[in-house]
């Protein structure tokens, strides 16, 4: 929408649908389409799938995955995968929900060989490992086949192009949600006994490497804008770790992955001298980005995966393991005319994101991935406490998600405990309307929802560890960048949309500001430097035992409020009792 | 990050409009597509994978290196064929068996 008048051409609500499923599913991405098939196994519930875009291609896996990140290979145990996260997350990760995560890797990757995927066997058979978790696939289409499994799925309802925005809760206890359809004018409320939330994480809360034409390119979809996150923390979610963002590794300008690189080849990273740094900083996930910043920072940049003097079959299978993920990346080594053997790949870090799949960020949960809302369960990014999980984890946590609310549902008295009021439902989506009519409504605007985004961007980015601060903070700065996203926060509340899709941009605005705020406390809540880079607060730049336990935080009456809590061990089953 | 649509060989099938993870491209009144928020794609290559026609390629802005190649990908039985071409014309290509799993 333009500054100024757009009286001309508005769209309004034209319709309001009243829904009612058994379970509702928010983003049918990788861990929203596998936990359908799971419940269609285990269960004869009605299912409602809530997409925003289209479930063919929607979510992390639009482009395609490379390997399968996350399996138990041969000679390694479930544990073993506990102990690698819970050392890359240097202990604050939830070793229940990693060990049962791990202990359904080999499933579900079973089960995606029966859906079509394709996995590299030796000539006994056997899948063929990279490195000690890895396993190779062709992944280009695996989102399709999820897809496609779950459209064969009777009595599933999949509502593409359905925005949700606010979770309908009472006395702490999830009764559905509320959305608009973003290409007609339609208002959805939702009502279902038990809602699986399967949003992805957050991408967008600070200023990406290329803030220009190429704004999103960039690692996590741009389009996963932590609707799940928002929703849960107005709705008084306990929501753990937003303190560990999650920063990338990346193909400098493209932002494709370099894991391919140095594990396919053994590219070692190396400083502008030609000098192998990676070991004077450490190994992990966050001192490989950490020692990049530090080698730039001390006048020893650009950085590069050394992968000059590799062969030309090497070059060719890099070209086309890309092309299967990143084509951008094949696309760049194309055009420049230098495959990567004769040149190096310069690497950077992008900006930060909260994603639950690599780091532990997201809804508290129990074992059985139900959060602190009763009968609402989280699963894949945004679910916290379970980094590392990747693609088969996410599918992982979907398919625990999605046992546990089959065997409730057969369980509960039904009828009792979900009898419906329409005239009391029929009021509250009228509301609702309200709402989303206000910014329809609105003819005059200063701001566009874009300007809003750049302006938040950059106080993430100045204020709250972004890149142009080398991803550090202190506690002032932290305080001004409270301040200025609370103005952002009043100053979208006077937003206008003149169609659907506008109207889904204010949304994605404001849930990405209500994440800020909570990343900005977490921040702040940690008072120590556990993760260089990840987390690196300056007024406290060291590590201590004191912290190894988790930061959690809640809503209550508008404010957040900061929970410690104690290490929750690998022999527990977890639940919430406080 | 961007893709363009080039309006003589699209025949308003909508495929394109229908996969984009970010919805970002809508159809003429006469059906064929364009993209309505080019600074917003991702680069994906979802909308070119499922083009018939040859009517969408991915380029790179010049903001993060572009040159001005086009690419795009057909998929003909069990093999993709991703094309390029350079602004002097100048042609590559690379096939993909879908059958076969990465090296790395």
């Amino acid at each position: 929408m333009q500054t100024g008048d757009t009286q001309t051409n508005r769209v309004h609500i034209q319709e309001k649908k009243l829904l009612h499923t058994d379970v509702l599913i928010i983003g049918g991405g990788t861990a929203g389409c596998y936990a359908a098939l799971t419940l269609r196994e285990h269960s004869d519930c009605s299912i409602v799938i809530a997409e925003k875009a289209n479930i063919r291609r929607s979510g992390c896996l639009a482009a395609g995955v490379n390997a399968i990140n996350a399996y138990i290979v041969d000679g390694q145990k479930p544990e073993d995968y506990v102990n690698y996260a819970k050392r890359d997350a240097d202990s604050i990760v939830r070793e229940d929900l990693l060990l049962t995560m791990s202990e359904g890797l080999n499933r579900v990757t079973e089960k995606m060989e029966q859906l079509g995927l394709v996995i590299l066997k030796d000539e006994n058979g056997r899948y063929v490992a990279r490195g000690n978790r890895n396993i190779k696939i062709n992944g280009e289409n695996m989102k399709p086949l999820l897809a496609q499994a779950v459209g064969a799925l009777p009595d599933v309802t999949v509502l593409n192009r359905v925005n949700i925005t606010d979770y309908i809760v009472t006395d702490n206890t999830i009764h559905g949600a509320y959305g608009f359809s973003i290409e007609e004018p339609i208002a959805y409320e939702i009502r279902a006994k038990k809602v699986l939330c399967a949003t992805g994480g957050a991408a967008g809360l600070y200023r990406p490497n290329n803030p220009g034409f190429s704004r999103h390119k960039m690692w996590y979809p741009p389009f996963n804008t932590g609707a799940g996150y928002a929703m849960g923390i107005q709705s008084g979610a306990e929501m753990t770790t937003f303190e560990m963002r999650f920063i990338a590794l990346r193909c400098k300008d493209t932002i494709a992955p370099t894991g391919t690189i140095a594990q396919g080849v053994g590219a070692k990273q190396v400083n502008a001298r030609g000098e192998v740094y990676e070991t004077h900083y450490g190994l992990t996930t966050s001192e490989r980005v950490y020692g990049t910043v530090m080698e730039n920072l001390q006048g020893r940049g650009p950085c590069y995966l050394r992968t000059e003097g590799i062969t030309p079959a090497q070059d060719e299978s890099l070209k086309k393991a890309y092309l299967n993920m990143a084509p951008s990346q094949t696309l760049k080594w194309l055009e420049s005319g230098k495959a990567p053997s004769e040149q190096n790949v310069e690497i950077e870090g992008t900006e930060p994101y909260i994603v639950g799949g690599h780091t532990a960020s997201g809804y508290w949960v129990d074992t059985n991935r139900e959060t602190t809302i009763h009968g609402l369960y989280a699963a894949g990014d945004v679910a916290g406490g379970c980094p590392q999980k990747y693609v088969t984890g996410a599918m992982v946590e979907g398919e625990i998600a999605a046992e546990h609310i089959a065997s409730r549902l057969a369980q509960e008295d039904l009828q009792q405990l979900y009898a419906a009021d329409e005239q009391a439902e029929r009021q509250a989506l009228d509301h609702k309307v309200a709402e989303y009519e206000r910014y329809l409504n609105r003819t005059q605007q200063l701001f566009t929802a874009e300007e809003l985004e750049e302006a938040m961007q950059k106080v993430m980015d100045n204020y709250a560890g972004g890149i142009s601060t080398h991803y550090q903070f202190n506690e002032k700065q932290l305080a001004l960048a409270d301040e200025k996203i609370r103005q952002l926060i009043d100053l979208a509340e006077g937003l206008g949309a003149s169609d659907m899709h506008e109207l889904m941009f204010i949304y994605e605005l404001k849930e990405r500001l209500i994440v800020c705020l909570s990343v900005i406390a977490h921040l702040g809540a940690r008072k120590e430097t556990r993760w260089h880079s990840f987390a690196e607060n300056l007024d406290h730049p060291d590590k201590s035992d004191e912290w190894l336990r988790y930061v959690n935080s809640k809503m209550e009456d508008g404010r957040l409020k900061i929970i410690y809590r104690d290490l929750v061990g690998r022999e527990e089953h977890y639940e919430h009792r406080d | 990050m961007s893709i363009v649509i080039d309006q003589t060989l699209c025949k308003a099938c909508g495929a394109c409009e229908k996969v984009c993870p970010g919805s970002l491209i809508s159809q003429h009144e006469d059906g064929t597509a364009y993209i309505r928020y080019p600074k917003d794609c991702w680069g994906c290559s979802s909308c070119i994978k499922e083009c018939h026609f040859g009517a969408i390629a991915l380029y790179l802005g010049a903001d993060i290196g572009g040159m001005g190649s086009r690419m795009q990908v057909q998929s003909k039985g069990d093999e993709l064929y991703w094309n390029l071409t350079r602004r002097d014309g100048s042609r590559e290509q690379i096939i993909i068996n879908k059958k076969e799993s990465n090296k790395y």
